[in-house]
């Protein structure tokens, strides 16, 4: 939110000290701190969903349709999205950064969705929850048939206001390390231009 | 820094016939294999190296922690874009015709015997690490897989009696000692290391047990990784070529991939020493800083 120290407007006013109400709501509201149980059952959810998908044998451009839901119900997109955007994050306009992250949630769902077809037949198999630091760490283990199981972990929070994850990682990988180069690399040859990376990112398969 | 002991990165992943995701390698460990084999280097020569192996990655410390420490960067980078088209016209040509001729179950038994080759080895330096009991497990598992698995074209070991591979080399045996990853690496042929890595996949190849059987073994030893290496890059194609080819800057995400990956085994491997724990190494700031700020 713009701030202006000379603003005597009312109504800026009253909407800003609305966004603070807002904000402190919005730092309150996790008073009950996020429980292993809680961020377990969020990623039993994400699993069952994935389950779904793999083994429904639908076509896949329903299944990337619907890998997508997945991450949009799931995942805090928008944290994930502000992230692999790095800087340029925080002086895009609104506007851009809404335009990113739908175009960033489409990517994403048809980069990974592809890969998780590798899953077919397989089982993810959650296995334990635990906080840490101000995260709590979800580790499942994929079962793919005639392969050697892969670890992955998914990690979760409540800060946005909502459990969601905010990052996988497959055996040590994670997706949003990875993202945050290969976004930050796509943006340098897109001259650090917001709208062209977007449009780029709509454009990929 | 805390990474000082877990942060390795052994070649082994990309040695290795069996390993997964970390095998998104340029094209030739085979190659590279061939040549150190044929070297056949003497122990005095592994004593050698293995003392410089401390010495080099001690040379090469980080700047800044957390950051990926690659002062070699334009060298590694040539490097990178020779893996990729040899992954480009060679490997990945090979390994598709390989997939669509050769049948799943003839495949996963030539990359048995790969895996099997190899767990001497693992026996060697899980005693070196002073994990008994690591070393006792992979020796089983090599009798049982000798025997009931006819030599090593099966993998019952893993099955019925619950012994699950534990693959380790020199390069994790030089953390476990305490040597310093050193600076990343990405050598042509073998494809992502360090330093140290480097130094434990020139050991791992010279001194592999199962090559001082016979000349006919150590042949089969270095045959058997070409199918098995193949077989990895056909199982997940989509994977490597997604990181090689598709990515905007392939040389960094496979770098990232690599260190991250290393990073993750070695902690996964001593679960039991306090305080060393894959997470909290792969744990940055990252995640604090996601909703600060917004």
């Amino acid at each position: 939110m713009k701030s202006s120290t000379t603003n005597s407007d009312p109504t800026r006013r009253t909407l800003l000290f609305a966004g603070a109400c807002g904000a402190v709501a919005l730092r309150v509201a996790p008073a009950h701190a996020l429980s292993d149980d809680e961020a377990r059952s969020l990623i039993d959810a994400v699993v069952n969903d994935i389950h779904r998908v793999i083994n429904s044998g639908m076509p896949i451009q329903a299944a990337l349709k619907e890998f997508e839901n997945i991450f949009v119900n799931y995942a805090d997109v928008q944290a994930i999205a502000r992230s692999a955007l790095g800087p340029p994050a925080r002086t895009a306009s609104p506007r851009q950064l809404r335009a990113f992250t739908d175009a960033f949630s489409g990517y994403i769902s048809r980069k990974y969705g592809k890969r998780f077809r590798e899953f077919k037949g397989g089982v993810i198999q959650v296995t334990e929850s635990r906080k840490r630091s101000r995260v709590h760490e979800v580790r499942a283990i994929a079962r793919l048939k005639g392969r050697e199981p892969l670890a992955m972990s998914f990690v979760v929070s409540d800060r946005s206001g909502k459990t969601l994850f905010i990052d996988i990682l497959i055996e040590g990988i994670s997706l949003l390390k990875s993202e945050r180069v290969e976004i930050g690399a796509l943006l340098d040859r897109q001259g650090g231009d917001v709208d062209r990376l977007v449009a780029a990112l709509n454009g990929t398969g | 820094m805390r990474l000082k002991k877990y942060c390795a990165s052994p070649p082994v992943l990309l040695f290795h016939p069996i390993g997964r995701l970390e095998l998104i390698t340029g094209p030739t460990w085979i190659v590279s294999r061939i040549i150190v084999h044929s070297m056949r280097l003497k122990s005095s020569h592994l004593a050698f190296l293995a003392v410089a192996a401390l010495v080099v990655s001690a040379c090469s410390v980080p700047t800044d922690e957390g950051a990926i420490h690659d002062p070699y960067e334009s060298f590694n980078r040539v490097s990178h874009t020779f893996n990729k088209g040899a992954d480009r016209v060679l490997v990945r040509p090979l390994s598709q015709a390989y997939g669509a001729t050769v049948p799943n179950p003839v495949r996963r038994s030539l990359s048995n015997v790969a895996a099997h080759l190899d767990e001497p080895k693992s026996v060697a330096n899980h005693v070196l690490q002073g994990d008994v009991e690591s070393a006792a497990h992979s020796f089983l598992r090599f009798l049982v897989n000798s025997t009931a698995g006819v030599v090593g074209l099966f993998d019952p070991a893993a099955g019925g009696f619950g012994l699950e591979r534990r693959q380790t080399g020199f390069g994790d045996t030089l953390a476990a000692w305490g040597a310093r990853e050193g600076a990343y690496l990405e050598l042509p042929f073998a494809g992502p290391s360090t330093e140290r890595d480097f130094v434990g996949l020139i050991v791992d190849v010279a001194t592999n047990p199962v090559s001082h059987i016979s000349s006919d073994v150590a042949i089969l030893n270095t045959a058997s990784t070409l199918p098995a290496a193949l077989n990895v890059r056909y199982e997940f194609s989509d994977t490597v070529d997604s990181v090689l080819h598709d990515s905007a800057d392939s040389y960094a995400q496979l770098r990232l991939s690599y260190i991250q990956n290393r990073k993750f085994k070695l902690n996964q491997q001593d679960p039991d020493d306090a305080g060393h724990d894959h997470f909290e190494d792969l744990y940055d700031e990252i995640y604090e800083e996601l909703y600060d700020e917004f």
